[in-house]
C-alpha cells in the first residue's frame, strides 16, 4: 500500500466538502476519480499533499502519517507530484527554469546537476527543443507537459493529476494523455481527476465515482462504465461520456 | 509614563489651545474646499491636453507635469511666496498657497486622469463618434465617466495627499491647523497641541484612508 | 534695465550663483544622502511588513494595518514636529537629520507595504499551490515565485510614491536640516535675491527627473513577454 486515506473530512466554514473519504492506492496503480463538478474530487487531491488542511481523518503515505503534527511537509510534498488544471507554470521563468527551481531549492542540487535532470525530464515529455521558451510562448499542451516534467523531476512516488486536460483545446488533449500513458507503462502510481471517460476506461486500473463529498462507488473501469451497482453512478456515466 | 502624559496628552494645555486649534481646523477645511476642486479642474484640463492629438498642446503640458512631479511642493510654495516678491509680485499667504497647490495638484490629478482616459479602448471613441456625437460630447458622456471610475482609488488616495499637503501652508505662516498647533506648542512648551492636531487630521482622514485601501484591494 | 534683464537679475543672477553655488551643492548632497537612506530603509521595511502580513497572523496583521493607516493619514510634517519638538522633553533628543530620516522612512514603509501587499495578492493563487506542491517552503515560494511576479506590478506605483516621499526631504528645512531647500532659503535671505531658489529648483529637477524616467524604463524592462 503506497497511500491510504481514511475517514478524511474537509470543511470550509460551515460547509463540509469531504464527508469521510476512504481510499487505498497500491504501488503502480492508476486510479481515476470521476464525478460531477463540486463533488470534492479536487479537494481530495489537494488534501493528499496537504495543500488543503483536512479537518479530520488520516492519510498514510509510504508508511508515514501526513496529518501528524511536525511532519516535514516539504520533504513529503516533493515525493508527491502534482499537476494542476491551469498548469500554474511560473510565468517569469523559462520551461527549464520552471523544472529547475525545486531541484535547486528543495533538493539543493548544483546548477549543473539540476540542469541535467531538468533537461532529461523535459526530453521525457518531448519538449527538449523548448527548454528556453517562456510559458506564454508555449501552447497549452506544451505548458501542461512542462508542468508534468516539473513534478516528475523530483522523482515522486505518486503523481496527482487535477483535471490535467480540462483547460486544453480539444486537439491538444491527446499529447498530454500520451504522457500519462507512458507514465503508466513506466509503473508510476497515479491518481487522476478527469472528465476524459474514454481515456479513463482504457487507462484506469480502478475508477472512483464521487458525489457530494463522498465516494459513491469504486471498481474496475468495466464495472463502473458498463454495469455500475449504484443508480447515481449509472446516471452520471450515462450522461457524461457516451 | 507621567512625563509622557504630561508632555503629549496634557488636558489642561489642550483645553487652553483648543480655541486657536479649532480656528486652524476651520481654515484647513476651508483650504481643502478650495484646493481640491481647483486641483481636480486643473487636472482634468491637464489630462485632456496631454491626451490631445495636437502635439503643440500635448508637449508643453507633459513638460510642465514632469516639472511639478520633480519639484517638492514645499520648494514650489517657497519659490512662489518668497521668490515672486523679488519680481514685484506680492501675494497674500493664502493666494500663494492656493497658486502653488493648484499647480502641484493639477499635475498629480492630471497624471491620474490621463491614465484613466488611456485605459479606455479606442472602440469607445469610435462607437460614440459613429453615432454622431462630437468630440466634446464623446469625452463628457462616454470617455470621462468610464475613465474616472477606473481611477477612482487613485483619485481618493491623491485627495488624501492633497489634504495632508495643506499642512505645508504652516511654513509660510498661513494660520491653518498645523500652524495653530505649532504656535500653541511654542507658547506652552508642550507637545500636546501637536498631538491634538494629529488627532484632528486622523479624524478627517482615517475614513478616507480606509476607503482608499478598500478600493485599492478590490482591484 | 529692460524687464527681461530685471527678471534675469532677480532669478538667474550670475554673481549670486557663483557666490552660493558651494552651499547649494552641499545641500544637494545632503538631500541625496537622506533620500537614498530613506529609500533603502523605507522599501526594505515595507517589503518586510508585506511578507510578514502574508503569514496572515491575526494580531500582527492588525498592527500592520494600524501602522499603515496612521502613517497614511498623518501629514509627515506633523510627525516631524512631534518627534523633533516633543521627544526632547522626554529626555530623548534626536537630531533633525535622524527625525527626517525616521519619519520619511516610516511613511515610505507604510505606502510600500500597501503596494507590495497588493502585488502579492494579485499573483494567482495557483502559483503558490504549484510551488508548495514541489516542496518549496513558505519563504522560498515567496522569494522565488511570488515576489518576482508581484514586484513587476509594483514598479510603477512604487516609483511614483518613492519620488513623492523623498521629495519631502525638503521638510527638513523646518527643523534645521542643512538640505537643499534650507540652503537655498538661507542663501536667498542673505543675498536678497531669488536666484538661490531657482538654483534649488534646478537641482531638484536634476535629482528627480532622471528618477521619473528611470522608473518608466524599469517598468518596460520588467514587462516580460506575454502572449
Amino acid at each position: 500500500m503506497l497511500m491510504s486515506v481514511s475517514g478524511l473530512r474537509l470543511s470550509y466554514g460551515a460547509t463540509e466538502v469531504l464527508k469521510g473519504i476512504d481510499l487505498e492506492v497500491d504501488h503502480g496503480e492508476t486510479i481515476f476519480v470521476i464525478g460531477p463538478s463540486g463533488s470534492g474530487k479536487s479537494s481530495l487531491l489537494r488534501c493528499c499533499n496537504r495543500l488543503e488542511e483536512p479537518s479530520a481523518g488520516s492519510i498514510v503515505f509510504d508508511g508515514q502519517e501526513l496529518l501528524a503534527k511536525g511532519v516535514d511537509l516539504n520533504q513529503i510534498r516533493r515525493r508527491i507530484g502534482m499537476v494542476f488544471q491551469s498548469f500554474n507554470l511560473y510565468p517569469h521563468m523559462t520551461a527549464l527554469g520552471n523544472v529547475r527551481l525545486a531541484l535547486r531549492r528543495v533538493l539543493k542540487l548544483s546548477r549543473d546537476e539540476a540542469d541535467a535532470v531538468a533537461k532529461a525530464q523535459l526530453d521525457r515529455v518531448g519538449l527538449s527543443s523548448y527548454i528556453s521558451q517562456y510559458p506564454s510562448q508555449l501552447s497549452g499542451g506544451q505548458q501542461q507537459r512542462v508542468a508534468i516534467a516539473r513534478a516528475l523531476a523530483l522523482e515522486p512516488r505518486i503523481m496527482l493529476f487535477d483535471e490535467p486536460t480540462s483547460a486544453l483545446d480539444p486537439e491538444l488533449v491527446s499529447e498530454v494523455l500520451g504522457v500519462l500513458s507512458e507514465l503508466k507503462l513506466d509503473g508510476m502510481t497515479m491518481v487522476v481527476v478527469s472528465h476524459e471517460m474514454r481515456f479513463a476506461r482504457s487507462a484506469a486500473d480502478r475508477v472512483v465515482f464521487m458525489a457530494d463529498g463522498q465516494i459513491i462507488e469504486t471498481g474496475p473501469p468495466e464495472q463502473i462504465f458498463t454495469s455500475p451497482e449504484v443508480a447515481r453512478t449509472r446516471d452520471f456515466v450515462a450522461q457524461a461520456a457516451f | 509614563m507621567d512625563a509622557l502624559l504630561h508632555q503629549f496628552f496634557n488636558i489642561e494645555v489642550m483645553l487652553k489651545a483648543w480655541p486657536i486649534v479649532l480656528r486652524g481646523t476651520g481654515l484647513t477645511i476651508l483650504l481643502c474646499l478650495a484646493v481640491i476642486p481647483l486641483g481636480l479642474i486643473g487636472g482634468l484640463l491637464v489630462a485632456l491636453a496631454s491626451t490631445s492629438h495636437r502635439r503643440m498642446l500635448r508637449l508643453p503640458v507633459v513638460i510642465l507635469v514632469d516639472f511639478f512631479r520633480a519639484v517638492p511642493p514645499l520648494a514650489l510654495l517657497i519659490l512662489i511666496s518668497a521668490g515672486l516678491p523679488f519680481a514685484g509680485i506680492r501675494l497674500s499667504p493664502f493666494t500663494a498657497v492656493l497658486l502653488s497647490f493648484f499647480l502641484n495638484n493639477s499635475a498629480y490629478y492630471g497624471e491620474i486622469i490621463r491614465a484613466g482616459i488611456e485605459s479606455i479602448g479606442a472602440g469607445q471613441q469610435e462607437a460614440a463618434r459613429s453615432t454622431g456625437l462630437n468630440s466634446w460630447q464623446t469625452q463628457c458622456y462616454v470617455i470621462l465617466p468610464q475613465a474616472l471610475r477606473n481611477v477612482l482609488p487613485d483619485l481618493v488616495s491623491n485627495t488624501i495627499e492633497v489634504v495632508k499637503l495643506t499642512s505645508l501652508a504652516s511654513v509660510v505662516a498661513f494660520a491653518e491647523l498645523l500652524y495653530a498647533a505649532e504656535m500653541a506648542r511654542s507658547v506652552t512648551y508642550n507637545a500636546s497641541p501637536l498631538i491634538m492636531a494629529a488627532a484632528i487630521y486622523l479624524v478627517l482622514l482615517w475614513p478616507a484612508v480606509r476607503l482608499a485601501s478598500r478600493l485599492e484591494h478590490k482591484l | 534695465m529692460t524687464r527681461f534683464e530685471a527678471f534675469l537679475d532677480t532669478f538667474f543672477n550670475v554673481a549670486v550663483m557663483q557666490r552660493y553655488l558651494p552651499d547649494i551643492v552641499a545641500g544637494f548632497f545632503v538631500t541625496c544622502g537622506i533620500a537614498v537612506l530613506v529609500v533603502v530603509s523605507g522599501l526594505a521595511l515595507g517589503l518586510l511588513l508585506a511578507v510578514l502580513r502574508s503569514y496572515r497572523i491575526g494580531w500582527i496583521n492588525f498592527l500592520i494595518i494600524i501602522f499603515v493607516d496612521l502613517l497614511r493619514a498623518l501629514p509627515p510634517l506633523v510627525l516631524i514636529l512631534i518627534l523633533y519638538f516633543g521627544l526632547p522633553n522626554l529626555g530623548l533628543t534626536l537630531s533633525g537629520y535622524v527625525v527626517l530620516w525616521l519619519v520619511l522612512s516610516l511613511v515610505l514603509a507604510a505606502f510600500a507595504e500597501e503596494i507590495f501587499w497588493a502585488g502579492i495578492l494579485s499573483v494567482n493563487s495557483g502559483q503558490r499551490l504549484a510551488a508548495r506542491s514541489t516542496g518549496l517552503g513558505f519563504l522560498q515560494t515567496m522569494v522565488y515565485v511570488i515576489l518576482p511576479q508581484a514586484v513587476r506590478l509594483t514598479i510603477a506605483p512604487l516609483t511614483n510614491r518613492t519620488i513623492a516621499i523623498t521629495k519631502n526631504t525638503a521638510l527638513g528645512m523646518v527643523i534645521g536640516v542643512g538640505e537643499l531647500l534650507n540652503q537655498a532659503t538661507t542663501a536667498q535671505s542673505f543675498a536678497g535675491n531669488a536666484t538661490p531658489l531657482m538654483m534649488a529648483t534646478i537641482a531638484y529637477l536634476i535629482l528627480f527627473v532622471p528618477v521619473v524616467y528611470a522608473g518608466r524604463w524599469i517598468e518596460t524592462r520588467y514587462a516580460w513577454r506575454r502572449a
